[in-house]
């Protein structure tokens, strides 16, 4: 069970956290046309990296802040946790 | 024949207080402190069990964890365990324990008949022989194997006892009170770090407690007591015995369990009876010591065969002796101790060593006590069926691959030694990669992947004087990166022998002509010429090897039998064991009981309630509950001896001829402020909300990205920029969630805020003609006319003095309005609304009818937003603004969401106007077509239609929008029906939506 620092609580243990996927993922503008293959790639396509990756997370049973993890998909290592509008360094 | 193996002036026990037991019937008596295994063993039984695939007799081998073979069934207070393991089992009055695995007797076993033809039971012999015909597999092989194989009897009983879990936290985590984790929690504790000492046994001290050592001038025992006292003492410090630390889990979260009621005897009613602790360190000290290896020879499994050190501790800690004419057999010193302790109780045992003669200091007192060594000799095997009578022993030639001679002698128990072997579970469980150590031919942790650490004899340390030395400064090195503190304690003095190496001999050569077997792992029957056949066979990988021999797969992990089983395939294979490689250790260390990883969280504790202001009266007005998540609402409430359907008619047909009530406080309810509130919700729902009003509420669908419906309800524009959402039962947490996630991640700079009010507000539906009436009774003061508050108006009012939220919104399709007030008046507020809708005949009504209500309107609910229908589906279409964008309005474009035959909701009637068509059947043209018949679709909710006095249901089918009038099957496999359906529009009941606006 990870042991996960949310910027606004401190460290938790797993269970007050919900995974919500890769961190990096940008919707598109709103009132744009977007092609069906670019749609298509926000959709559904994800990578699925070895190693250090940017993923969201959400505080749900503590603050119900969103936040970015970078963590070692290998080993489970966390890197950096920080606020939405924070960038991972 | 009492306690006829008991020593007075040995042993850790309670002599004042006897404690008697049964085992397979017959009645035994033992003291406070033994294990089942000691006072079986004190009372000279050794037999215990049979083997798995042989049904061989088979005895205790060693003393605790180490132990493979006696696992018994145990009755205590009426409750059967099955598996329980003897050497760790602490006796308590009135058990009765049974062997498992025998029929009708361990004495007397039918299956043993399986030991004479052990050579048709090689290894991978399921596998071969129970390949083909495939048909057999279930019905014959399997419930056969089964029934042959296998242990103890689960209980059928429910389990009546207690569990708990708790969360710790600590600097230092210490598994293991042998002399490595005394010292290092000592030293860690003093300098001021949290300490948490897990000792498995029920005494601290582990080797300290067998072995004859001086520490400062104490005995072993002595000085644990002192450390453990003090310990105790410290704030800092959570000291634990009867806790084994048996999992390790990422970011340095470990499990222990603490046996906290086994061992007493009527506990008091709410002490547990084991506790799970998840435990979260900064660090983590193994200090879980080695286990004694055997070394491998002919019949080595016969009962009254036992490592030496488990021998050693039945003298030491519990008095027993296992038997009165040894033969110790070792590679190594250690046994020497064992030796000692008998010829202590005046018994003179024989030696056996494989190494050439020699000496050491621990030999020559040996010697001196004239006990007879027998140097380069080995057993080649025993005799004795249900119990060792005698040994056939032998002379090894030079490079101890032969016998020179062999000779027998009398014995009645065996004491062997094959060295130590670290155990590395734990460390291996962290992630650590273990390296192989060619002095101590065993696996030691190398390189940590967590904050862990290794010390004494988990990794390969044995002498006292190092392991102490290391604990010590182990101890204080981590506790200093925690605490930052600088006490260091110094290290005692100690006293100990000094041992010689060990001798690499680990497996005596069958002499030509005899075909003894030799186990390898007791507990699954693997023997030495298993593993040879697995190899001839082609299976190199240890990990292919181990699944096809079974070898180390039982419940004690291999623990004595891994290496053993690693060096006979280097053997066989002429490679040495670090490239046999080792196979992976996984949690739990040794078995747990279900119960303590369930916990609390059984029956009402398996999830938590939740129940609205007005449950007690739903109660008490004869409500039958249903779940919806994690609320109970009332389905009906019952009269006389209705049944469901009928509750439920007369229900409805009172809110569509009167006025009716239902509590409605389960729906989600989120308040929304901001000044872009209306923005949001545009980018939110599918449809617009840039005009609406204050006191105004609206419908509103909302996507997912993928097009596809997540969620419907009001929202009502309280204020200026105050929103009130609703949401469904279902899906009240996960749309906050996502309002979050586009407020928190993709839309930052809007300012809104979001909050759950779900619980704050109680809620109750008021619906039927009549309810204006009601309200009008329930808020004098205020104008509720059809043009003071229309369809989807909102106004606030005083209920009595309570504060009353108002919206005029129907699910149920009629005049209807919905009153929030805060939850802790919710049931003044019901109890009102009955008292005063009395003269207007109100009644209230449950999810059943209101469930009938909605589905005769064609409203939807959750059985048609099931996940894969998109607002067309729904025939929401018309909510879904073509002007601005919305979440999920891209993937509206799709080619599937748009094709002409796309499927859409209908409604549904039998042609009979009289047979109810089951929810979840199918939609088929032809009843009687060839399969795989064509589906069209399929019946999402059924209901009596009151109005029209016959079933109706809702559908979601192929084309639907040209169905209607056409005439289908509704077939259901299940239950063996098929209903010939005519398809009509899903709205039954007052299509013009009239009734609601009135």
């Amino acid at each position: 069970m990870l042991y996960i620092k949310c910027p606004f609580c401190g460290y938790r243990s797993q269970k007050e956290f919900a995974y919500g996927g890769d961190g990096t993922v940008k919707r598109p503008e709103l009132n744009q046309n977007i092609s069906d293959e670019k749609w298509n790639e926000f959709l559904y396509l994800r990578k699925s990296p070895r190693g250090k990756h940017i993923e969201l997370w959400h505080h749900v049973a503590g603050c119900r802040q969103w936040f970015k993890v970078q963590r070692n998909t290998v080993t489970h290592e966390i890197f950096q946790t920080t606020k939405m509008n924070e960038e991972i360094k | 024949m009492s306690q006829s193996h008991r020593i007075s002036n040995e042993g850790l026990l309670n002599r004042n207080k006897e404690i008697s037991f049964k085992f397979n019937g017959k009645k035994y008596t033992g003291y406070e402190g033994d294990t089942l295994a000691s006072a079986l063993l004190a009372n000279g039984v050794h037999l215990v069990s049979r083997s798995f695939k042989y049904h061989r007799p088979r005895g205790f081998f060693g003393a605790g964890v180490d132990e493979p073979n006696a696992k018994l069934q145990i009755l205590l207070n009426g409750h059967s365990e099955p598996n329980v393991n003897a050497t760790e089992f602490e006796l308590v009055e009135g058990i009765e324990a049974t062997s498992q695995n025998c029929w009708p007797s361990v004495n007397f076993d039918v299956g043993a008949i399986n030991n004479f033809l052990n050579k048709f039971f090689p290894a991978g012999f399921y596998y071969k022989t129970f390949m083909w015909p495939k048909s057999f597999w279930y019905k014959i092989y399997e419930p056969f194997i089964r029934k042959t194989a296998g242990f103890g009897v689960a209980s059928i009983e429910k389990d009546r006892e207690r569990y708990e879990h708790k969360y710790e936290y600590c600097d230092l985590l210490v598994a293991g009170s042998g002399p490595a984790g005394l010292s290092s929690a000592y030293a860690a504790a003093k300098n001021g770090a949290k300490v948490i000492l897990a000792e498995d046994k029920p005494r601290f001290g582990g080797s300290l407690l067998t072995d004859e050592v001086t520490i400062d001038n104490l005995s072993g025992k002595a000085w644990t007591d002192k450390i453990i006292t003090e310990l105790k003492e410290m704030p800092n410090v959570i000291v634990k015995n009867r806790s084994q630390v048996f999992g390790y889990y990422d970011h340095n979260m470990t499990v222990m369990f603490e046996r906290t009621g086994d061992h007493i005897k009527d506990k008091p009613k709410y002490t547990p009876r084991q506790r799970l602790w998840y435990i979260r360190a900064k660090e983590v000290l193994l200090s879980t010591g080695s286990i004694e290896r055997p070394i491998i020879f002919g019949n080595n499994d016969t009962p009254g065969i036992l490592l030496s050190a488990a021998a050693k501790e039945y003298i030491k800690v519990y008095g027993v002796l296992v038997g009165k004419k040894p033969l110790i057999f070792t590679n190594n010193d250690s046994a020497y101790e064992t030796a000692l302790e008998f010829k202590k109780q005046g018994i003179d045992p024989i030696i056996l060593d494989t190494r050439e003669e020699h000496s050491s200091e621990l030999i020559d007192s040996v010697k001196n006590q004239n006990i007879k060594i027998r140097f380069s000799y080995a057993i080649i095997a025993a005799n004795g069926y249900k119990k060792v009578q005698s040994a056939l022993i032998g002379k090894l030639n030079k490079d101890k691959t032969k016998f020179e001679n062999s000779e027998t002698i009398q014995c009645d128990c065996i004491c062997v030694s094959g060295f130590w072997t670290p155990m590395v579970h734990l460390a291996s469980q962290s992630g650590n990669k273990l390296k192989f150590d060619d002095q101590i031919d065993a696996f030691v942790p190398y390189k940590s992947k967590q904050n862990e650490t290794s010390v004494g004899a988990s990794q390969g340390t044995f002498t006292l004087k190092d392991t102490l030395d290391d604990g010590f400064k182990t101890g204080f090195d981590l506790s200093k990166k925690i605490t930052n503190n600088n006490n260091s304690t110094s290290p005692p003095n100690v006293n100990e022998i000094k041992k010689n190496p060990h001798d690499k001999f680990w497996c005596s050569p069958l002499p030509k002509d005899k075909n003894f077997k030799r186990f390898v792992d007791f507990q699954n029957d693997v023997a030495v010429s298993d593993i040879e056949i697995a190899l001839r066979e082609g299976y190199r990988s240890i990990e292919h090897v181990k699944r096809y021999t079974t070898l180390g797969m039982a419940t004690d992990q291999g623990r004595t039998s891994n290496l053993n089983g690693l060096q006979l395939v280097a053997n066989v294979e002429k490679k040495i064991v670090p490239q046999v490689g080792h196979t992976t250790f996984r949690p739990p260390f040794t078995p747990i009981t279900i119960g303590t990883i369930v916990g609390r969280e059984v029956n009402m504790e398996y999830m938590p309630t939740r129940k609205t202001p007005m449950h007690s009266w739903h109660k008490k007005n004869n409500a039958v509950f249903v779940d919806a998540g994690a609320w109970k609402r009332p389905r009906y409430y019952k009269q006389g001896n209705e049944n469901l359907f009928e509750a439920s008619k007369r229900e409805a047909k009172n809110v569509r001829e009167h006025v009716g009530i239902c509590d409605v406080t389960s729906l989600g309810k989120i308040d929304i402020k901001g000044p872009d509130v209306a923005e949001f919700l545009n980018r939110v729902y599918t449809n617009s909300w840039s005009k609406l009003p204050i006191g105004k509420a609206k419908y509103g669908v909302m996507l997912r990205e993928d097009g596809i419906v997540m969620d419907d309800g009001t929202t009502t524009r309280i204020s200026e920029n105050h929103y009130h959402m609703t949401t469904t039962t279902a899906q009240a947490a996960n749309v906050l969630s996502h309002l979050e996630y586009y407020l928190q991640v993709v839309w930052p700079e809007l300012k809104v805020n979001v909050l759950s009010t779900t619980e704050q507000w109680a809620g109750a539906a008021l619906a039927g003609p009549k309810s204006r009436d009601v309200l009008a009774k329930l808020f004098p003061d205020l104008d509720v006319s059809n043009e003071a508050l229309p369809f989807m108006g909102y106004t606030e009012g005083n209920l009595f003095g309570v504060k009353a939220r108002i919206f005029r919104i129907s699910f149920s399709g009629e005049l209807a309005y919905e009153i929030n007030v805060e939850s802790d008046y919710g049931l003044f507020m019901w109890k009102k609304m009955i008292e005063i809708g009395k003269e207007f005949n109100i009644n209230p009504y449950g999810t059943e009818a209101l469930s009938t209500l909605r589905i005769e309107m064609g409203h939807v609910a959750g059985p048609e937003l099931d996940g894969r229908t998109i607002p067309y589906d729904v025939s929401l279409e018309g909510l879904v603004s073509k002007k601005k964008d919305f979440i999920g309005k891209r993937s509206l474009q799709k080619e599937a969401f748009n094709n002409s035959d796309r499927q859409k909701i209908v409604g549904l009637v039998p042609v009979d106007r009289k047979t109810n068509i089951p929810e979840g059947s199918h939609l088929v043209l032809d009843k009687n077509a060839k399969l795989p018949n064509p589906k069209l679709g399929h019946v999402s909710s059924s209901c009596w239609s009151f109005e029209n006095n016959n079933p109706f249901s809702l559908a979601i089918v192929k084309n639907g929008k040209n169905m209607i009038g056409k005439k289908l099957f509704a077939v259901s496999p299940l239950r063996d029906s098929a209903i010939e359906v005519e398809v009509i529009s899903s709205h039954y009941v007052d299509h013009e939506g009239k009734r609601v606006r009135s």
